[in-house]
This record gives C-alpha cells, structure tokens and sequence, in this order.
C-alpha cells in the first residue's frame, strides 16, 4: 500500500520550499546588485516582495499544519513535516536579510559607496550557492552533501573578516568614513548570518534522514574567538 | 572478585525488579502451526507496553499466552519461558487460576455478565472466598474508584451490567479485573469497540492504572500506542511466505514513532506497509 495522496501532498509542499528558496536566492542577489548600482527603486522593490516571501512561507506552514493534522505523520513523515517547518522559518529570516540590505541602501540616499563592492557580492553569490544546494540536498535527502555544506560557511567568515578589517582601516584613516564603513558593515554582517542559517537547514536534511538531530561542527565560534584578538 | 560478583548479582537483580514480566524464546503453536515464535520482550513494572502489528501477525495469541488463557483451547501450547517475577508460569504445579488472578485481562468488546454492576464487580472475589459484605462492599467501591466508573454508578449499583452504555461497560469490565488485585493487566484492543470520548476515557484511566500495575494493551490504533504505551512491540509475520509472526523491533515507545530502526517498522507506523 502506498498512500498516493500524502505522498502527492509532501512533493507539493517541497516544490513549494524550493520556491520560496528561490524567492529568497534572487532576493539577497538582487539586494547586493542593487546595493552596488545604488539603485534606490530597486531597493524599494524588495523591501515590497518581501512581504510576498513571508507570505508565501504562512502559506507553506498552513499547508503543513493541516498535514500534520489530517494525516498523523510518523517516523519519517513527522521528521519531515517538523523540519519542514524549521525550514520554511530559516528562509523567511534569510529573506529578511535581503530586506535589511535593501534598506541599508535606502537611508544611505545619496551618499557614494565607501568604496567598490568586490567581496561582498562574492558573500552573496557564496551564499546563494550553499543555499541552493542546501534545499536541493534536502529533497533528495542527501546526508553526505548536507555535511558538506556547512564547511563552506569559512569561506564566507574569511570573507567577512577581510571585510571587517579593510573597513576598519577607512575609518582608523577618516572618521568621517564611519558611517558609511558601518553600512557595509552591516550588509557584511547579514551576508555572514545568511549562510550561518544554511547550516541550520544542513541540520534539519541530517534529521529528516536519519533520526539524528545534532548540530553540524562548523568553524563560526572559532571565528567569534578570533575577533577578539 | 567474590566482591565484585556479589555487585553483579545485585545489580541483575535490581534489573529483575524492573521487569514484571520476561519472556524468553516463547513459541505459541496450534497444533502443528507455529503461530508466534522466536519473542524476546519485558514487561516492565508499572509500565505501559503496547503490542502492534498487521492483522494475523499473532498479536493476540501472544498476549492470551501470557496469561495462560490459550489453555482454554486444546490444540495451544507454548514452549520457551513466560516468567512472572521471575518465575515460569508454565511449569507444572503451577495454579493457573492463580496465574489469572495476578495477571487479569480485558477484552475488546464490553463482556459484563448479566448481573448487577455490583455483582459483576464482586464476582472475583467471591470466588476466591470473600463473603463478608462490608468487605465486598469495600472492594466494589475501590475497584469503581479505581476504573473511574464510580461516580457514574454509585446510585445504580443494583443495577443490570448491561444496562449502562458501552464505554462504561468496558470501564466494568476494568473494575471487575481489578477487583481481584492482579498485578498486571492485559487489554485487547479494550477500545476498539467504543466513540472517541469512551476511548479517551480508558487512556486517561490507563494512566492512572499504570501507577499500581503494569499493564500489556494490543491496539490496532497506532495513535493509541503512541499516545498511551511506553514501551511498544512491532510484530510482523517473520519471514515472506511464513505464517509465524515474531517481535521484530522492542523499543521505547518514542523511538518506534519518531525513528524506528527497522525498515518494516517505519513502513508500518508511515501506514505503507504491504
């Protein structure tokens, strides 16, 4: 016996995951392109599809809690349902980030760039990758590219820390450059928490398959530690 | 070394203490038909174990050996151990009234007999000597008490067993195992037969039930092992083509719901079995 219609009900919700992580993909690199052109209108536009991207993942979530209680998920089925809802709840926040970058770039007006965006877009793009084959490693349920990923998250942290220190050096050069240092600053900072929350969704493929819920060893609080110093 | 061997016994028998029950190697034939075979499991003091399974995977035949009560049919006999604290309840010498005075049984459908409530309740103890009225009494009241039925009966004691609804009938049936002070209690499928809000009320009372007995339930409602047991058995047929069923996952009742070992298991409680 193989229940057709559940089976049917959870691709449909993971197609729907998949779209509102692409929802969420286009969002953090069209926030960092419009960043680099100081596109204003662009800027204003993801601020607006924001709210299409938490209202697609209330859309998801009532599909689930009507799952779960229509059709008494065990096992398996009940991991994934759970984890799908963690998920869909990592992606809103990530979407939220873009928005964050979006309004950076709105209360800078007309101030210039500090300087040329070089890594922070290559954060984005790594980030939008991990992501990617995150969401693609959680529908196939694949454990070993869900323990891969996790361990890219240092290339974005070394990005991220050879941002941090150029921009220190602007503002250790001209106070007058911090404001517009702690803008990209900032946009750093989200970048570098988007591709923290991969690792949560890497967890959460780890679960689905396994039975395991563990957090993935990554290198982010040694990271921390080295900020200190 | 004596030492150390002296903690090791004590802490086997601390083990023991835990377990109401052990069945080892337990094989139930009808005849020539091995209907259940190869069964490892405990039956831990005031514990919930729940035994779940397809249709015909021998659930039942399992959970009547455990009592004795396939003695009631010619063909049956068992091999390999059922121990009660420790001690084969197969052996000769053994009372098997005795055996089915410490582990009492209720029955998928409601069975009062055609008596008063209060007669059905003091059926048991009657028949093992108590005479007195103010002990009956006594012990008709508990064992109400105890099936939570006794608020709903007190003013009609004298009347017929059959004359209350089924969810009550069967909470009757509950008193009246309990009324002879067993020590464990074997359900089959107590529930199957009654609405949602009777069903609810024998899972409540199972939990309170559990806090002076160990109890064993077979239940066709996944939902009703996991909500109630601690403890859950999977039976399956033990090979393709075999009609012998066997034990084939023991688990915390937790991890049989969330992340069953075995593929047959998942496949199971997923409800894509077969």
């Amino acid at each position: 016996m193989i229940r057709k219609t559940f089976e049917s009900d959870i691709q449909q919700v993971k197609d729907e995951i998949l779209l509102l992580g692409s929802m969420v993909e286009h969002a953090i690199i069209a926030s960092v392109e419009a960043l680099k052109k100081r596109d204003i209108k662009a800027a204003e536009k993801i601020i607006a599809e924001d709210k299409e991207i938490n209202k697609k993942r209330f859309g998801i979530e009532n599909q689930l809690m009507i799952l779960i209680a229509t059709q008494q998920p065990m096992a398996h089925d009940l991991r994934l349902l759970a984890s799908s809802m963690e998920i869909i709840s990592e992606l809103e926040r990530m979407g939220d980030y873009a928005k964050g970058i979006a309004n950076i770039n709105v209360r800078m007006g007309d101030e210039k760039l500090l300087k040329p965006l070089i890594d922070i877009p290559r954060m984005a793009q790594k980030g939008v990758d991990m992501l990617h084959r995150s969401l693609t490693a959680f529908v196939n349920e694949d454990v070993e590219t869900a323990n891969a990923i996790p361990v890219e998250d240092d290339e974005v942290d070394a990005l991220y820390n050879q941002i941090y220190r150029e921009l220190m050096i602007f503002i250790i050069e001209d106070p007058k450059n911090i404001e517009r240092a702690n803008w990209l600053l900032w946009v750093a900072h989200n970048l570098e928490r988007f591709a923290d929350r991969v690792t949560n969704i890497c967890e959460r493929t780890i679960f689905i398959a396994t039975g395991e819920l563990g957090e993935i060893k990554s290198s982010d609080d040694e990271f921390w530690k080295n900020q200190k110093h | 070394m004596d030492n150390h061997n002296e903690n090791q016994k004590s802490k086997e028998q601390g083990k023991a203490a835990m377990n109401k029950m052990e069945i080892k190697d337990l094989a139930v034939f009808y005849g020539k038909f091995r209907a259940v075979t190869d069964i490892q499991m405990d039956i831990q003091t005031n514990k919930i174990t729940a035994i779940i399974g397809p249709s015909g995977c021998g659930k039942s035949t399992l959970l009547r050996s455990f009592n004795r009560m396939n003695d009631l049919t010619p063909s049956a006999r068992v091999e390999g151990q059922i121990l009660l604290d420790g001690e084969n309840i197969n052996v000769p010498g053994v009372d098997v009234v005795d055996v089915r005075r410490r582990i009492g049984m209720v029955f998928q459908r409601p069975n009062p007999f055609p008596k008063s409530i209060y007669d059905n309740v003091a059926y048991g103890p009657r028949l093992y000597g108590v005479r007195r009225k103010n002990d009956l009494d006594e012990i008709v009241e508990k064992s109400l008490k105890q099936a939570a039925l006794w608020e709903e009966v007190k003013d009609k004691l004298h009347q017929s067993g059959l004359s209350i609804s089924g969810g009550q009938q069967q909470r009757l049936c509950i008193a009246r195992a309990l009324a002879v002070e067993p020590e464990v209690i074997l359900m089959d499928e107590p529930a199957s037969a009654l609405d949602p809000i009777s069903t609810l009320k024998i899972e409540e009372l199972m939990q309170e039930l559990k806090k002076e007995y160990s109890i064993v339930i077979v239940t066709h409602n996944m939902q009703q092992a996991a909500r109630v047991s601690d403890y859950t058995a999977m039976m399956m047929l033990s090979k393709e083509g075999e009609r012998s069923g066997t034990v084939i996952e023991f688990d915390d009742t937790k991890a049989i719901f969330t992340r069953p070992k075995d593929k047959r298991t998942e496949d199971y409680v997923t409800g894509r079995f077969g």
